[in-house]
């Protein structure tokens, strides 16, 4: 009988962890760290944008850094606290919904420096990146009203929340300035976090939406976003990525994709912090600051046309200059322009 | 083998002690293997997830205020069960009860939070009381099963939550879908701030008054299943719903009654969470725990007396787990979940795989064997 040989491996075992001593904890002088949303590290998308800028700090200054990827509401101020308390010079805090736990720990912490990705808290050592999806929307949608033969466009968002009602609200603007007689048909792939994590439902979203007649889908939901550029790439249409660069993904089937720099905010905050040039307040990333933009490579240099081209820099200057506005979802909380 | 079911002579604490504590023991070593396997040093790991729950005074406060709701959750599934009944639905329960918690703070203004208590608990267990009475009468009246219904709830739940935060509740001008937050006087006190007050210093948690609430409810949960003749009425049902017709106990009402109750429960995890700790109505922040409440009771087999320390256990496993990731950056979140499972599997699934080899040890050797 194994019985007591086990028992005596769990009396073991049990010793065993009272006698082992923790690891110690060495702490460099410069410690930055970031804490990711639910979504995790690598979703590839609005986290893992994060992550490259981290990463690309880390390989061009050797300085390493901390990250906690959160899974419940309780560990957003648990880990922004604990960070701070372990002598984190800045700590990145991705997502909106960090907002009120950075305000939180921001007060407690008045020596650390805090840059929070999508939210605004107002305190002297706090960073607030936003950015302007709307603009960067608006002109991809310029784009799709163009590449669109049957005049009819698609949108599938994520979960849905004001954020992706933003991009919705620009990318429909764009199509109709292009094209007023264009239809533009939008999904929400779900109303809970795994609407960003369901690459399925994204595929079945845009097959019904091409069925009923779109033929350039734009696809603004995290890993879900995954699926939608699948199946229009598999029905020889055209989707459009977001966040980073996902022209690649399906070459000749990704019309372009509406990048969105968390990159660079993210690089900026542990460059900033180690150079002295980090300032505090809010930052409003639109296309002036190349915050958002619309991707351009050799995966996709065919499918856009001179004309096109031409359409969606002019519409970009317009924006850049202020004569054209484009309206932004969360400014009056609807969508009308 | 006819000897895993109970009817044999293992003392009482070999039941209740000896064996969930060999099933956990065998846990954490298949745990350790994986940790091994991945290329960690499984003590320091364990040493880290022990350490990180119960060493010092702000990884014991998380532990506990996981506890407390997870107390919630399984006690909502123990008084399903006693009354034949799997209610699934502690996820939903628990979302809609913490909106009428939410409902009720944003609705009093600055009433002293001991004066708010009272009403956050009664808007809590009556929400999910209605989103678990639901299930319940379409179960007595309709015959559609509760399993179903209630994983079904859960989805409506957490549609309309998204529904009335975005559209409704949000606080104007913000991204996040969140409410306005509640008055200050509202808030319940933390447990670190009650410590403080008797000198006794705690770093930050979010341990609350709602611990209280929980052990209390255990005590109330106890004394109706085994002391009231509603609680009789219900274990009557749920052992035989034919006998219990016969002796007279209509098994309808009791199904609505038991649902209703069991979803009341769930609700107060709002009282937790809302009231407590986050202060505003948000997205998801039941976070699961009406599922883990299922594993808990299953652990505790559905008495408060058992289900208190596996909600501990399982509190222990969150944190600890979180302080593993936070301090093994190669150990994924899905590395903690696995080892939950594991846990899970072994101690609720596997509960009586020791139980032959126990009852051979503790029983006396016939002569001349």
């Amino acid at each position: 009988m194994n019985f007591f040989r086990r028992a005596a491996c769990a009396a073991a075992l049990t010793l065993s962890v009272v006698a082992a001593a923790p690891g110690a904890e060495s702490e460099k002088t410069f410690a930055p760290a970031i804490v990711f949303d639910m979504g995790g590290r690598f979703d590839k998308s609005f986290n893992e944008g994060a992550n490259q800028g981290a990463e690309r700090f880390r390989a061009d200054t050797g300085v390493n850094f901390r990250w906690f990827e959160i899974t419940n509401e309780a560990q957003r101020e648990q880990f922004l606290r604990r960070l701070a308390a372990r002598n984190a010079k800045v700590i990145v805090a991705v997502g909106f919904s960090m907002a009120p736990s950075v305000e939180k720990v921001a007060r407690e912490y008045p020596d650390v420096r805090f840059t929070l990705i999508d939210g605004v808290v107002d305190l002297p050592n706090v960073q607030s990146v936003e950015f302007a999806e709307h603009e960067g929307s608006y002109l991809v949608g310029v784009l799709a009203a163009m590449a669109s033969k049957t005049g009819t466009v698609g949108f599938v968002g994520g979960m849905d929340i004001p954020l992706i009602r933003r991009f919705v609200c620009g990318y429909e603007q764009g199509v109709k300035a292009t094209r007023a007689d264009a239809k533009v048909i939008s999904n929400m792939a779900g109303s809970t976090p795994t609407a960003w994590a369901d690459p399925t439902r994204g595929s079945e979203l845009a097959k019904s939406q091409m069925d009923r007649g779109a033929d350039v889908i734009f696809a603004a939901a995290g890993q879900t976003g995954l699926g939608v550029l699948q199946a229009a790439a598999d029905a020889g249409k055209q989707g459009i990525g977001v966040d980073s660069n996902q022209n690649h993904l399906f070459p000749g089937h990704v019309l372009t994709s509406m990048i969105k720099r968390v990159d660079v905010a993210a690089y900026n905050a542990f460059k900033g912090v180690m150079d002295g040039t980090w300032k505090p307040g809010h930052q409003r990333l639109g296309l002036t600051e190349e915050g958002v933009g619309w991707a351009l490579d050799e995966n996709n240099r065919s499918l856009i046309t001179p004309e096109m081209l031409a359409a969606v820099t002019k519409a970009a200057d317009e924006i850049k200059a202020g004569t054209r506005h484009v309206v932004n979802y969360s400014d009056k909380d609807s969508c009308v322009y | 083998m006819s000897a895993g079911t109970g009817s044999d002579n293992l003392p009482w604490w070999a039941t209740a002690v000896l064996l969930p504590v060999i099933n956990v023991v065998l846990a954490l070593i298949v745990s350790a293997i994986v940790i091994l396997a991945i290329g960690e040093d499984p003590l320091g790991a364990m040493w880290t997830m022990v350490q990180g729950a119960l060493g010092t005074s702000e990884g014991l406060g998380y532990t506990l205020y996981y506890a407390t709701s997870l107390i919630f959750t399984a006690l909502a599934v123990a008084v399903a069960f006693h009354g034949g009944l799997f209610n699934i639905g502690g996820e939903g329960q628990a979302y809609l009860g913490g909106l009428g918690v939410g409902l009720v703070c944003l609705a009093v203004g600055d009433m002293p939070w001991y004066l708010v208590l009272p009403l956050s608990v009664l808007g809590g267990a009556a929400f999910g009381g209605l989103w678990g009475a639901i299930p319940g009468y379409l179960q007595a009246y309709r015959g559609s099963h509760v399993v179903i219904t209630t994983i079904m709830f859960n989805f409506i739940a957490s549609s309309l939550m998204v529904y009335l935060m975005v559209n409704v509740l949000i606080r104007p001008g913000q991204m996040s879908p969140e409410s306005a937050q509640f008055d200050k006087a509202t808030f319940l006190p933390l447990v670190q701030d009650m410590a403080a007050a008797i000198g006794i210093q705690m770093n930050p948690s979010p341990l609350n008054f709602s611990l209280f609430l929980a052990l209390a409810a255990c005590v109330l949960v106890w004394a109706f299943i085994w002391h009231t003749r509603w609680g009789f009425a219900l274990r009557t049902v749920g052992a035989n719903e034919n006998a219990a017709r016969y002796a007279g106990i209509d098994p309808k009402k009791v199904i609505i009654i038991a649902m209703a109750l069991s979803g009341a429960l769930a609700g107060l995890l709002g009282v937790n969470e809302i009231h407590g700790v986050q202060h505003r109505l948000l997205l998801n922040f039941p976070a699961g725990m009406g599922f883990t409440g299922i594993a808990v009771a299953l652990m505790g087999r559905n008495h408060p007396a058992g289900i208190v320390p596996a909600a501990i256990l399982f509190g222990m496993l969150y944190q600890g787990g979180t302080e593993l990731i936070f301090d093994y950056p190669s150990i994924s979140r899905e590395l903690v979940v696995v080892i939950q499972g594991v846990v899970i599997l072994f101690a609720g699934a596997l509960e009586h795989m020791f139980r032959p080899a126990l009852v051979r040890l503790f029983t006396p050797k016939p002569a001349g064997v």
